[in-house]
């Protein structure tokens, strides 16, 4: 089994009209066993910028970690806030410095640019290959299963209230069909003025 | 001097013909208990190598796999619980697979461990326990059943067949029940439970069994005991069926889908503990 799906995990991004969502399961388990479903693998980044690390669990802590320490020494330094477009190069500058021992995640960023507003999401493989689609990215061991869903459910220009229940559907659904991911969801949109975090009540085996 | 002399086949038309092609053609369909075997000398010291691509690294095939099922004996008879998901690999391909086979009024089995060999031997089972009814005017006794289905498996130790059934039954000698498996085991007990989710069902089993159980009390822990197997283990999950074996046959009681279980067992919770305080 390949070692990217030890722990299991779930994660989609998807792009609305001014708003973006991202949206996790929150299962954390070792292969079959599940250990625990209160599992945290998104991360917030900055007031619209949000991050998450589907994969091995100790690289998503390790990760987290080093991102939020560089991401920090660049706002010291700048003295301005990181945009979701130099965050996910930062983050694909930092899985390729170790291309020949990966540290085992596929990163989601979804986040709104600053001023601007504009929506932007971007997923990458293990050693930070950056894809930047116009409508919704996933990650994790259901991606399979989340790219029939998404590919069923998005539509351009989704309010706030539409972009929570696509979101929330396409992943529900999709991780209904994994044995490794589940165990409750979480939901996060973003919108200029607020995020709104929301937790899913979600089948349980 | 003709070739069939040189090559030493002197009965060469004996094994052709269009019925003996046919036979091998088929042979399950005419005697569904002998299967095909690769043309390898040994086939069973060589069905290994079946498995392995040129470079000898090993051929992953994903069978359907991974269950929860336990059966316990009390005062009222046998109980069976089981879940009903079947996955291959990760992907969950079933989340309502029947893993109980009611093999007649007094016979249940249960599935685990490759689908397809259990759902296979389970209805050759069935056939063989009718015609024994047919042919002795008696139902077939629940250790009889289990030797049949032991015996069978037996044939074909080694080649990879892979299941874990327990069968209940209610016979001459009073309520029975039995473990068998693929590799020849046979054995009567009391509590049992197969599958990649038996050691969170035990747990919950062990810890409420005791032989006075009412009938109620008995479903509830049978209920109780898979669903928690469901929760800690990714490859069980979907409804969770049990049955009861009594003396005048089978009865099923109730089908009961996790997620539903999942939240009523945590309302009584949240409910015993505001109670407590």
């Amino acid at each position: 089994m390949s070692i990217l799906a030890y722990n299991g995990g779930a994660m989609v991004a998807m792009k609305g009209e001014n708003c973006v969502s991202i949206a996790t399961d929150r299962r954390f388990g070792i292969q079959a066993q599940t250990i625990a479903t209160n599992f945290e693998k998104v991360f917030q980044m900055g007031p619209h910028l949000y991050v998450g690390l589907p994969g091995l669990a100790t690289d998503t802590q390790t990760v987290m970690e080093k991102l939020r320490f560089r991401k920090n020494l660049y706002e010291l330094k700048e003295n301005r806030l990181m945009s979701p477009k130099v965050f996910a190069a930062m983050l694909s500058n930092l899985l390729y410095e170790k291309r020949f021992g990966p540290f085992f995640v596929e990163p989601v960023v979804a986040g709104l640019m600053p001023k601007t507003y504009e929506p932007y999401i971007c997923n990458m493989d293990l050693i930070g290959c950056i894809n930047p689609p116009n409508d919704f990215v996933v990650g994790g061991t259901a991606s399979a299963q989340l790219y029939g869903m998404c590919e069923a459910l998005w539509e351009p220009n989704l309010g706030p209230e539409d972009l929570f229940e696509t979101t929330s559907q396409a992943l529900i659904n999709a991780f209904d069909r994994d044995a490794i991911s589940g165990w409750g969801a979480t939901v996060y949109i973003i919108e200029k003025d607020k995020v709104t975090i929301k937790n899913l009540k979600t089948r349980m085996d | 001097m003709s070739l069939a002399d040189i090559c030493n086949i002197s009965d060469y038309d004996s094994n052709r013909g269009t019925k003996n092609d046919f036979h091998q053609m088929c042979t399950n369909f005419t005697s569904n208990m002998s299967l095909g075997v690769p043309p390898f000398a040994n086939a069973v010291a060589n069905i290994g190598n079946m498995a392995k691509d040129d470079s000898g690294r090993s051929i992953k095939i994903n069978f359907d796999h991974g269950t929860t099922t336990l059966g316990f004996m009390y005062k009222g008879g046998v109980v069976l619980a089981v879940d009903s998901r079947a996955t291959g690999g990760q992907f969950i391909g079933s989340q309502t697979m029947k893993k109980i086979v009611e093999i007649n009024d007094f016979l249940l089995g249960t599935l685990a461990g490759g689908a397809a060999d259990c759902v296979y031997w389970d209805r050759v089972l069935a056939k063989q326990c009718r015609m024994y009814e047919l042919r002795n005017r008696e139902r077939i006794s629940v250790a009889a059943a289990s030797k049949l289905m032991a015996n069978m498996v037996y044939n074909y130790k080694g080649m990879g067949l892979s299941m874990g059934m327990m069968l209940a039954g209610w016979d001459k000698r009073g309520p029975q029940l039995y473990y068998v498996d693929s590799d020849g085991t046979r054995t009567p007990g009391k509590v049992f439970s197969v599958g990649s989710g038996s050691i969170y069902a035990m747990g919950v089993l062990d810890s409420g069994y005791k032989w006075d159980l009412t009938d109620d009390e008995a479903y509830d822990l049978g209920r109780r005991s898979i669903y928690h197997a469901t929760h800690r283990d990714a490859y069980s999950g979907g409804i969770v069926r049990v049955y009861h074996m009594k003396e005048t046959g089978w009865v099923h009681i109730d089908n009961n889908d996790c997620n539903d279980l999942h939240y009523k067992y945590k309302a009584e919770k949240e409910d015993l503990e505001n109670t407590i305080i």
